[in-house]
């Protein structure tokens, strides 16, 4: 909460980015402090890694200082107070902390706590609810995060001369070429960064892990190759197209798990007809669409990066044409 | 009474940071940023919901009796992720209005505006 005020106080924009990095992985531990140990996986994966990355390429592009504010901030604190005192007014109706006979727990959870292992067969129930019960669900949020990913392409994606690509090449692999510890270090570490990812996709049944933490760590460490190595190394070592093509063959896959229930006259994502045994079918069916999300979700985080990233370059390189006149 | 409300009470001193910074900040960026701690603050209202005294995270082993509920965790799981991908784009959009206006300050955008 500390961190959170430091942020309203902050004026340089790159230390706000560096506290909110902070801010996510604290409500990580809170996550982990109440049992949602798959969301915090998430939460510190993307709080404290991804999601401070993007903004730190976003900064310096948009230039890291905040300009002093010129309209009083007392009409917005008022309204703050009065809306906060609402809520908490609201609070008293709300069952006390961790009671077990708040009406959250009288619905649908019980029903998946109990009979989720005769059914799914999975032990992590998060994953049977996220890839079973509620699959429908999951299938709109690749979509979502997909067409999140398509409209930042839309936004940032450039097409450079032939001529200017090789000059930008030339100038990332001389920028890069100082930090020799950074780079041995990570060297070391991004075979078991995708290691440690490919473990939490395909342990998600029985573990904390799945299709999107999985994702998101796989894509973390592909970041972390782009800024250690560079852009241009690192699309050469994965090719736009492909990627593209991998994010839209996630969310595919996930839709075709679904529609093949169709043919044994089924609802849509219903594994139980994948395999004769209904419970080997449940397990085939969220491997599959977890593989789905992983591949999509890891992409489209990948896609985001590269777009920022190349967007720089290319402002960068009209920078350089027009005299570094605009450079801030 | 008062102990056994505080977690909301935290979700909701967050929230109305996140608001403020939202509402009474006029850097782009610097709002993106309240909007994730509101939207943080939002996750951690639905995981604190979640929680159960004595229970566990809901991964089922032998011994143990009470679980927390796991469906907020799904909810929230998801959100996460949905929530990257969302802020990623108003960074995108942040980053083509800097290359339009020169600027990300909410009253230079619209004083140029204004000229126009």
């Amino acid at each position: 909460m500390g961190t959170a005020l430091a942020i309203v106080w902050m004026k340089d924009l790159l230390s706000v980015i560096m506290l909110s990095g902070i801010y996510g992985l604290l409500s990580a531990s809170f996550f982990v402090a109440m049992d949602a140990v798959d969301v915090a996986f998430t939460e510190a994966a993307v709080g404290a890694g991804i999601s401070t990355l993007l903004m730190l390429v976003a900064i310096t592009m948009t230039g890291h200082k905040e300009h002093h504010s010129r309209h009083k901030p007392f009409l917005a604190l008022a309204v703050v107070m009065v809306t906060g005192g609402l809520l908490i007014y609201g609070t008293f109706d709300m069952p006390s902390y961790g009671s077990s006979m708040a009406p959250i727990h009288m619905q649908v959870a019980p029903r998946y706590l109990n009979d989720s292992m005769q059914e799914i067969g999975v032990p992590n129930i998060v994953t049977s609810v996220l890839a079973s019960y509620r699959a429908f669900d999951t299938f709109g949020e690749v979509v979502v995060i997909f067409t999140a990913g398509i409209g930042v392409l839309a936004l940032l994606s450039v097409v450079f001369h032939p001529k200017e690509i090789a000059k930008i090449h030339l100038f990332n692999d001389s920028m890069h070429e100082k930090e020799l510890i950074l780079r041995i270090v990570s060297k070391i570490l991004i075979p078991f960064i995708l290691l440690f990812a490919l473990y939490v996709q395909f342990h998600g049944d029985y573990g904390p892990g799945g299709g999107f933490q999985a994702g998101v760590i796989f894509a973390a460490a592909i970041i972390l190759y782009a800024m250690v190595f560079g852009l241009s190394t690192a699309r050469r070592v994965i090719n736009k197209s492909f990627i593209k093509f991998l994010a839209s063959s996630g969310v595919l896959l996930y839709g075709s798990v679904g529609v093949v229930s169709f043919f044994s006259d089924k609802n849509f994502l219903d594994y139980n007809i994948l395999s004769a045994d209904p419970i080997a079918g449940q397990h085939l069916g969220i491997l599959l669409i977890e593989l789905g999300v992983g591949i999509t979700v890891a992409s489209i985080m990948v896609i985001i990066f590269f777009s920022f990233a190349g967007r720089r370059e290319f402002s960068k390189n009209q920078d350089n044409k027009t005299g570094g006149s605009k450079a801030s | 009474m008062i102990m056994s409300h505080y977690n909301y009470w935290i979700v909701v001193v967050l929230m109305m940071i996140g608001f403020y910074i939202v509402i009474a900040h006029g850097n782009l960026i610097k709002k993106i940023v309240g909007l994730t701690i509101f939207q943080t603050s939002v996750f951690i209202f639905y995981i604190s919901m979640a929680k159960v005294d004595g229970g566990t995270a809901p991964i089922l082993a032998d011994g143990i009796e009470q679980y927390s509920n796991p469906l907020p965790h799904v909810l929230i799981l998801t959100a996460i992720v949905v929530g990257i991908a969302t802020t990623a784009l108003a960074l995108a959009l942040t980053v083509r209005i800097k290359e339009a206006y020169g600027s990300i300050e909410e009253e230079e955008i619209q004083q140029q505006d204004n000229l126009n």
